[in-house]
């Protein structure tokens, strides 16, 4: 048996990282427990996005708009390390109906406390001057950021590490220490782990983790590809995207979906994003995923025409059938938390997921109701008969 | 230096080829017009003139010319007849080529 | 020269990616067989970087001065051209491999032109693929090295032989393998200064693996080649040195090589302290530490991969070239670095064996030749390994990753702080391999020092810096134009 800890997080993406980094300033002991190294999974092959632009009204905007203020906040001192630049977000309208639609959502926003204003076509030239001459309109959010998703991760666990916290790399968890029908940790490739709390921060795998507690989370992988272009000067200036881009997050078909969303980085590489598709976890590269990507991105910014990609990445985007995310307390598993499904904003997400879930393991109460996230809505009962028995035995 | 380098692009290799057609292509870098022998890379052509950078870094403004002279590290790029980020070491020059290349970093002058 | 220019589907019954000594002798040998056969090729014009010579429009290179093996070159070549005028051979110079995939079908591959043109390239769907995309010189950084006037040994032969001319006056030619003398005596043939061959290794560490080279005795002969042009333009060709530090002068936006600071080592790369001394009035520095094979086709392609005796990562193939893919064929420098003799070989090889459609056909020929070569290439390797001492020649401020600028501090900072110790994390963290060239330039390096100075890298660290998705910078409105799949 390895040492004994309060708090055990498997993963060591963004999730887990932020859950390590405010459970350490809670004062709790923390062991992190990762099947590689920091952000080797969806973490690594995203955008680094922080938007509230995108977001629907409901509870996961209340969830961005906190892990907004935790962002400024409790992790301002460290923006450099991760690069962290408040860039904003552009919605750009090429077509009257998806103008009318953006501006019912722009008003949806401004009411909930959004920062957002109204571009017409002169003032969205000059925010963007490379803009297709088809746009008609847009919508700025000042408050859209972003940040180099990998170095979020591996700086909050070294932090963590630092105040105490201890990361074991190369560890994948093969089942729960039980007593009863409580989890008291986990088994592991390197022994076992006990804990009087283990926190699921795996993301795209959650759902996987979740079954070995023999719990049902409701985890699905959907595809997105993100091309990069040659480095440029800068050409692109804010996070830009088209109005359908909000249609597309919510939306649940299966098919191949692309949204252009056309961003310029610190680097001087253009990102192209994303497409979303539901194939499990098949890596094969698609052509048709590429050319959706190129023809999205000419049409929002004609001139890409003429620039070179010189790389695309893929990976897979954790989300739950409702589109929340999955946070807090497992009654059906007590001692098992999680904190997964983010879907395409886990990285803007995890500032605030980690301080939330941080609070309520240390017994304290949430500063934000996180019941709409909860376990509890995908069935009380656990997964398999055969668990149910073990675990009553 | 451009005498220099003008001896070892005239060494031997070169002046003994037999048939070797005599003419020269003139091209422009930066709007300097400078001459060049068909056939010759564009990095040949401007290292043949002393010119052996053409390129700053976009973070550190370090100058950069031909480096593994195969089309591999893009060590090499400038901008031909408008086409920007070609690589010096594969574009073979031809008669009234223009060329330029990025000597301050990141201007935003090109479109 | 080009056989099309459209944007197309060309069909083949076998696909060959590179026209070096491999993929010629793999396109002559599957035509040959019978079978329909389109090459594609980065350059203007067939050779690769072996046989890579003057524009043929402009010069006509008769008696392959400052070639090795011209003669095997034009028989191949005869072949190959009297194969396109048969109509078995389609040649699709000036196009660059962006992607290959694979579904039930075979293969298909597509392309890109290698320089700027109006129009994208086509794609070309084959039954079997045959790649030999050879490889280029092995880097080291070193403080300096990013300077104009240092470059990689193979680029100042390929200087020389595309252009006829030399890249500057005098050279020093530095890291280790026996391409370093064939670079050498090339510039010294041609009129250039050779101040001095630096060569890391000792001649010593030849003889225990003289049994196998005798075995080739063309080597033999190769060698006393460059002896004599050593001799006859008193090269100095010194062992056991490294160049510790490239200097250059001039302001730092026009700064430019000036000399070179050098050291002896002991046999682990470590300086040994009194040793340093320098040569000055240097305008060119060629570096090359061995090869690195082009992997990024076969990896895509899910080949199979392992570690040479030189520690690059190659493709496993079996006794008809073969890879781990059924239909898959790979040929030259990406089964092993072995030169072009073993090249042609395993072109042959390849060839024969992927233009056959029963998989249960005949052996391939020149087996114990080729067996005999590995032999010799792998003695040459365990001579010439890459000193183990390196990364003690670093400052922290050394460029590692050319194009994004890393430097050797941020990457020990992102070992030492954020857990990186692969190609994969020191990517993530420091962006070292991100830039134009996508790694291929900075990847072993950023692989040994993710590792830290204890070992070499792994299998999986190099197969992570050799995983390029986009295997050259495609146009976005070349993606744009791609027509739908059809699933």
């Amino acid at each position: 048996m390895n040492q004994t800890s309060d708090v055990i997080i498997i993963g060591a993406g963004v999730i887990g990282a932020a859950t390590a980094y405010f459970a350490t300033q809670q004062g709790l002991t923390v062991t992190v427990l990762d099947k590689g190294l920091p952000a080797s999974g969806t973490s690594s092959a995203c955008e680094g996005n922080i938007l509230v632009s995108d977001k629907e009204l409901g509870p996961e905007l209340e969830l961005t708009r906190y892990s907004l203020g935790v962002w400024h906040g409790d992790l301002a001192e460290h923006k450099k390390l991760w690069e962290f630049e408040s860039k904003g977000g552009i919605i750009v309208a090429s077509r009257e109906s998806s103008l009318t639609s953006l501006e019912r959502v722009m008003a949806a926003q401004a009411s909930y406390g959004v920062v957002v204003e109204k571009l017409d076509p002169d003032a969205l030239r000059q925010a963007e001057p490379n803009i297709t001459p088809d746009a008609l309109g847009g919508a700025s959010y000042p408050e859209d950021c972003q940040v180099q998703p990998m170095l979020v991760a591996a700086h909050l666990v070294r932090l963590a590490t630092e105040a105490g916290a201890r990361f074991v790399a190369d560890t994948a968890v093969t089942g729960f220490l039980r007593a009863g029908k409580r989890v008291t940790g986990v088994t592991t490739t390197r022994g076992d782990f006990a804990a009087g709390a283990v926190v699921n921060c795996t993301g795209t795998w959650a759902g996987e983790l979740a079954a070995l507690a023999g719990v049902d989370v409701p985890v699905l992988p959907r595809r997105g590809f993100v091309m990069v272009t040659e480095p440029l000067p800068p050409m692109v200036h804010h996070k830009v995207y088209a109005a359908e881009y909000i249609d597309n997050v919510g939306s649940s078909d299966a098919g191949l979906q692309a949204s252009p969303v056309v961003e310029g980085t610190p680097s001087g590489s253009i990102l192209i994003g994303s497409t979303r598709e539901r194939v499990g976890f098949d890596r094969t590269v698609s052509i048709d995923a590429l050319r959706l990507l190129a023809q999205n991105a000419t049409a929002l910014f004609p001139f890409l025409a003429e620039v070179k990609a010189i790389r695309h990445y893929h990976g897979f985007r954790p989300y739950c059938p409702d589109h929340l995310p999955v946070i807090g307390h497992d009654e059906r598993a007590p001692g098992l938390w999680h904190a997964a499904g983010h879907e395409g904003a886990g990285i803007g997400l995890s500032a605030g997921t980690g301080k939330l879930l941080a609070q309520a393991l240390a017994g304290m109460t949430p500063d934000l109701d996180v019941s709409p996230f909860t376990p509890a809505r995908f069935g009380e009962q656990a997964r398999n008969t055969s668990h149910r028995e073990e675990a009553t035995a | 230096m451009s005498t220099k380098a003008q001896r070892g692009a005239g060494g031997p290799a070169a002046a003994e080829q037999p048939g070797s057609p005599q003419e020269t292509v003139t091209i422009s870098f930066d709007g300097r017009p400078l001459t060049a022998a068909p056939g010759q890379s564009i990095g040949s052509a401007l290292v043949a003139q002393g010119i052996v950078a053409w390129r700053s870094t976009r973070k550190g403004a370090r100058p950069r010319g031909l480096f593994c002279g195969i089309g591999i590290c893009f060590d090499c790029l400038l901008t031909v007849d408008g086409a920007t980020n070609q690589r010096a070491c594969l574009v073979e020059v031809c008669e009234g080529m223009q060329i330029e290349g990025s000597c301050t970093p990141d201007d935003g002058s090109r479109a | 020269m080009n056989d099309t220019t459209t944007g197309r589907t060309e069909r083949a019954d076998v696909a060959i990616v590179g026209a070096g000594p491999a993929g010629l002798a793999a396109a002559v040998a599957a035509a040959e067989s019978g079978a329909a056969v389109v090459l594609v090729d980065a350059a203007a014009q067939p050779g690769g970087q072996f046989w890579r010579h003057r524009p043929e429009g402009i010069v006509q290179e008769r008696d392959g001065r400052g070639h090795h093996g011209w003669k095997t070159y034009l028989d191949l070549r005869a072949r190959f051209d009297a194969g396109r005028e048969r109509g078995q051979i389609t040649y699709l110079p000036g196009l660059q491999v962006w992607m290959a995939e694979k579904d039930d079908a075979g293969f298909t591959l597509r392309t890109t032109p290698t320089v700027a043109g109006p129009v994208g390239g086509p794609a070309v769907a084959a039954r079997r693929l045959i790649l030999s995309p050879g490889g280029y010189d092995r880097q080291l950084p070193v403080p300096g090295w990013d300077l104009p006037g240092v470059m990689a040994a193979g680029g100042i032969q390929a200087f020389l032989k595309g252009n006829g001319s030399l890249p500057g006056r005098r050279f020093v030619i530095a890291g280790t393998g026996p391409f370093l003398l064939p670079v050498a005596a090339g510039i010294a043939e041609a009129g250039g200064q050779v101040v001095a061959v630096l060569e890391s290794s000792s001649p010593a560490a030849w003889l225990p693996h003289l049994g196998a080279a005798a075995g080739v005795p063309e080597k033999a002969l190769e060698g006393a080649e460059y002896a004599a042009v050593f001799a006859r333009h008193r090269i100095p060709y010194r062992t056991r040195n490294v160049v510790t530090e490239v200097l250059g002068s001039g302001s730092r936006g026009s700064s430019r090589v000036t000399a070179v600071r050098s050291a002896k080592v002991d046999a682990k790369g470590k300086v040994r302290p009194g040793t340093e001394r320098g040569y000055a009035d240097v305008d060119v520095v060629g570096f090359g530490w061995g090869f690195t094979p082009q992997m990024e086709l076969p990896l895509s392609l899910g080949a199979e991969t392992r570690l040479d005796a030189d520690g690059s990562l190659v493709g496993v193939v079996n006794e008809r070239q073969e890879s781990s893919v059924p239909g898959l064929f790979l040929a030259g420098e990406v089964t092993g670095v072995g030169g072009a003799k073993l090249a042609v070989l395993e072109g042959l090889a390849a060839g024969a064996a992927a233009a056959v459609r029963d998989d249960a056909a005949r052996a391939a020929p020149g087996l114990h030749a080729m067996a005999r070569h590995r032999r010799f290439a792998e003695a040459m390797h365990r001579a010439h390994p890459v000193p183990a001492g390196w990364q003690e020649w670093l400052t922290p401020a050394t460029v590692v990753c050319r194009c994004e600028e890393v430097t050797a501090g941020q990457i020990t900072e992102a070992r030492e702080m954020l857990e990186a110790r692969d190609a994969r994390t020191i990517k993530s963290f420091t962006r070292a391999g991100m830039g134009w060239c996508q790694g291929r330039v900075c990847g072993f390096a950023a692989a040994c020092l993710g590792q830290g100075p204890a070992a070499p890298p792994s299998a999986e660290s190099l197969s992570s810096a050799a995983r390029r998705p986009l295997a050259a910078p495609v146009g976005i409105g070349e993606l744009a134009a791609l027509e739908p799949s059809d699933s």
